[in-house]
């Protein structure tokens, strides 16, 4: 549980700890139904419709504002995006 | 209805009068169907409307838009604390060919948050209410949508279907709701959940309305890279009746688990579509059982990647003094997300984490394989021509009655989900009511054929009353 909440980036409570464990085992119980199926020779689908790359001119276009781009930031600093510390 | 309206339109009828009538109805409301309204916006257009009309395939028609589809200067929260607040700078792709038709935005509707949920119960602004039963709930995702449109506090809306949250909704409140091929409307604009089986698309009063919301919103966008093109043509083949069409009736979407009730009506129907000159045949799609495993690995895998941009750095909530880089992250997203969000983020890491990814992920897309080859060979060429099935197992559920127990939320999803895995199109139109409470009818049609589907749901329509039954409670 701390490692996953770490990957994600959620900070668990303790008291919700107890609820997500029993949710998270019987909702895995349920996956491991998939079991029962013989998958070795099965390709996997990752999309539904078929992508084809596609090419254009490199052109500059307009794009949004640096004003637009900030409006909803909660905390910005001469026209940056604030961020916590890093290092 | 929608032709009605623009006639009306047309004959001089005030849009400010309709929409100031739409927005009074709306506060009066019990049902909280709407996140937020933009009253100024859509009050000021329909003035503009009365003022100079002007042409379009929704010339002056009010329209819902589901919070998770971003509208220019319109508040978009995807009913979350994350996203509360958060204006969106742009349009999305559908919103932008709403415009481009001359439609007049009403507001943002009230959604499970992220489109995580199968009630709308899981909103952080409180549940919303079925029309038909207002101690019950509206189905979800989209229930915002359906209940207003259900209501009559929006002539028609937009969903968007990551794994029955249009058709759901429109089940549970007696309504038409299309979720179209993979690919044919853009997704540019819509906050993503689960990407590779998402669509956005109509929830409205008949199959004619949402086959002119299609006409306006399918379409290739250079902005999505997973879209394609659409040769349109969803109203033209309309009222062409199904005689000679196959219906094929799938084995494992009957029996156990289903409300006799709902079988009895969705067997009604298929006899009304065999009168009206279609004919049907039992058919199997063997990997059914799989579906819901397999859909909900994916769509919580594609989740956790997809939700990782919420942090409050560029937009949304933001808690507290700053302090390192990850305790600040986990703390907003902690508290910005509520518990089913969490649990579906939680999981979609746990299951794409290293020593998992092949037993959970990559054993589902396997399995996603199988379920798609089972449409693909029940609707090939000699086989049916479209699937008829109940949308959902069972009438609108009372609100509390499932939500502690996730599990039980999802499996109402069974028949929804497979359809979402092999991205073919589906509708749910109103086939009857049990104690009240409408029943949908699913039909499923071959990638790109929403055609058929669309022929098959209107000529059903056409022959029986449920679409023009009003809910009492609202009236």
């Amino acid at each position: 549980m701390d490692h996953i909440s770490w990957l994600a980036s959620i900070k668990v409570a303790e008291e919700e700890r107890e609820a997500f464990v029993a949710s998270f085992n019987s909702v895995l119980d349920y996956f491991h139904q998939l079991d029962e199926l013989d998958t070795e020779d099965v390709e996997p689908t990752y999309r539904v419709v078929d992508l084809t790359n596609v090419f254009r001119e490199d052109e500059v276009r307009e794009s949004m504002s640096q004003e637009e781009s900030l409006r909803n930031a909660p905390r910005t600093e001469n026209g940056y995006f604030k961020s916590p510390r890093i290092v | 209805m929608l032709r009605e309206l623009k006639e009306r339109l047309g004959a001089g009828a005030s849009a400010e009068e309709m929409v100031s009538a739409l927005f009074s109805k709306i506060k009066k409301s019990k049902l909280n169907a709407y996140s937020n309204l933009s009253e100024d916006s859509a009050l000021e257009r329909a003035r503009e409307f009365d003022k100079t009309p002007w042409t379009g395939l929704l010339a002056g028609v009010p329209i819902a838009i589901k919070s998770s589809i971003s509208t220019e200067g319109i508040e978009t929260n995807c009913s979350s604390r994350i996203l509360s607040g958060y204006i969106p700078p742009y349009d999305a792709t559908v919103i932008e060919r709403l415009k481009g038709e001359g439609a007049i935005i009403v507001g943002k509707t009230n959604m499970d948050e992220f489109a995580m949920g199968t009630s709308t119960e899981t909103s952080y602004f409180g549940p919303t209410r079925n029309p038909w039963d207002l101690d019950r709930v509206p189905g979800g995702s989209s229930g915002g949508s359906a209940a207003a449109v259900a209501a009559g506090e929006a002539p028609c809306a937009l969903g968007s279907d990551t794994g029955g949250s249009i058709r759901c909704p429109a089940s549970f409140c007696g309504i038409v709701g299309l979720k179209p091929t993979y690919g044919i409307v853009s997704r540019y604009g819509l906050v993503s959940y689960a990407n590779s089986l998402e669509q956005i698309g109509p929830l409205t009063l008949s199959v004619e309305d949402a086959a002119l919301v299609m006409e306006v919103i399918a379409g290739h966008d250079p902005k999505d890279s997973t879209s394609v093109k659409s040769d349109g043509g969803y109203l033209s083949g309309l009222n062409e009746g199904v005689q000679g069409l196959v219906c094929g009736v799938p084995k494992e979407y009957f029996g156990e688990g289903v409300d006799p009730e709902v079988e009895k009506a969705v067997w009604g129907a298929i006899s009304r579509l065999e009168e009206l000159g279609a004919s049907w045949r039992e058919i199997s799609l063997p990997h059914t059982r799989y579906a819901l495993a397999a859909y909900y690995i994916i769509a919580m895998s594609e989740a956790s990647s997809n939700l990782a941009r919420f942090d409050g750095l560029r937009y949304g909530l933001r808690l507290g003094a700053d302090q390192d880089w990850h305790s600040t992250f986990s703390e907003i997203r902690a508290a910005g997300f509520g518990p089913e969000v969490k649990r579906r983020i939680l999981l979609g890491t746990y299951a794409l984490s290293a020593g998992y990814y092949g037993r959970y992920y990559l054993k589902a897309l396997k399995v996603r394989t199988l379920i798609k080859q089972d449409f693909e060979r029940a609707l090939s060429a000699g086989g049916a021509d479209v699937l008829v099935t109940p949308t959902m197992p069972f009438p609108a559920f009372k609100i509390g009655e499932r939500i502690e127990d996730p599990l039980s939320l999802y499996m109402a999803d069974v028949f929804t989900v497979p359809i979402n895995l092999a991205g073919v199109p589906a509708i749910s139109i109103p086939c009857g009511f049990a104690e009240g409470l409408p029943i949908g009818l699913q039909i499923i049609g071959r990638h790109f054929d929403e055609a058929s589907v669309l022929r098959a749901a209107r000529a059903y329509e056409e022959a029986t009353p449920y679409h023009e039954t009003v809910p009492k409670e609202v009236v």
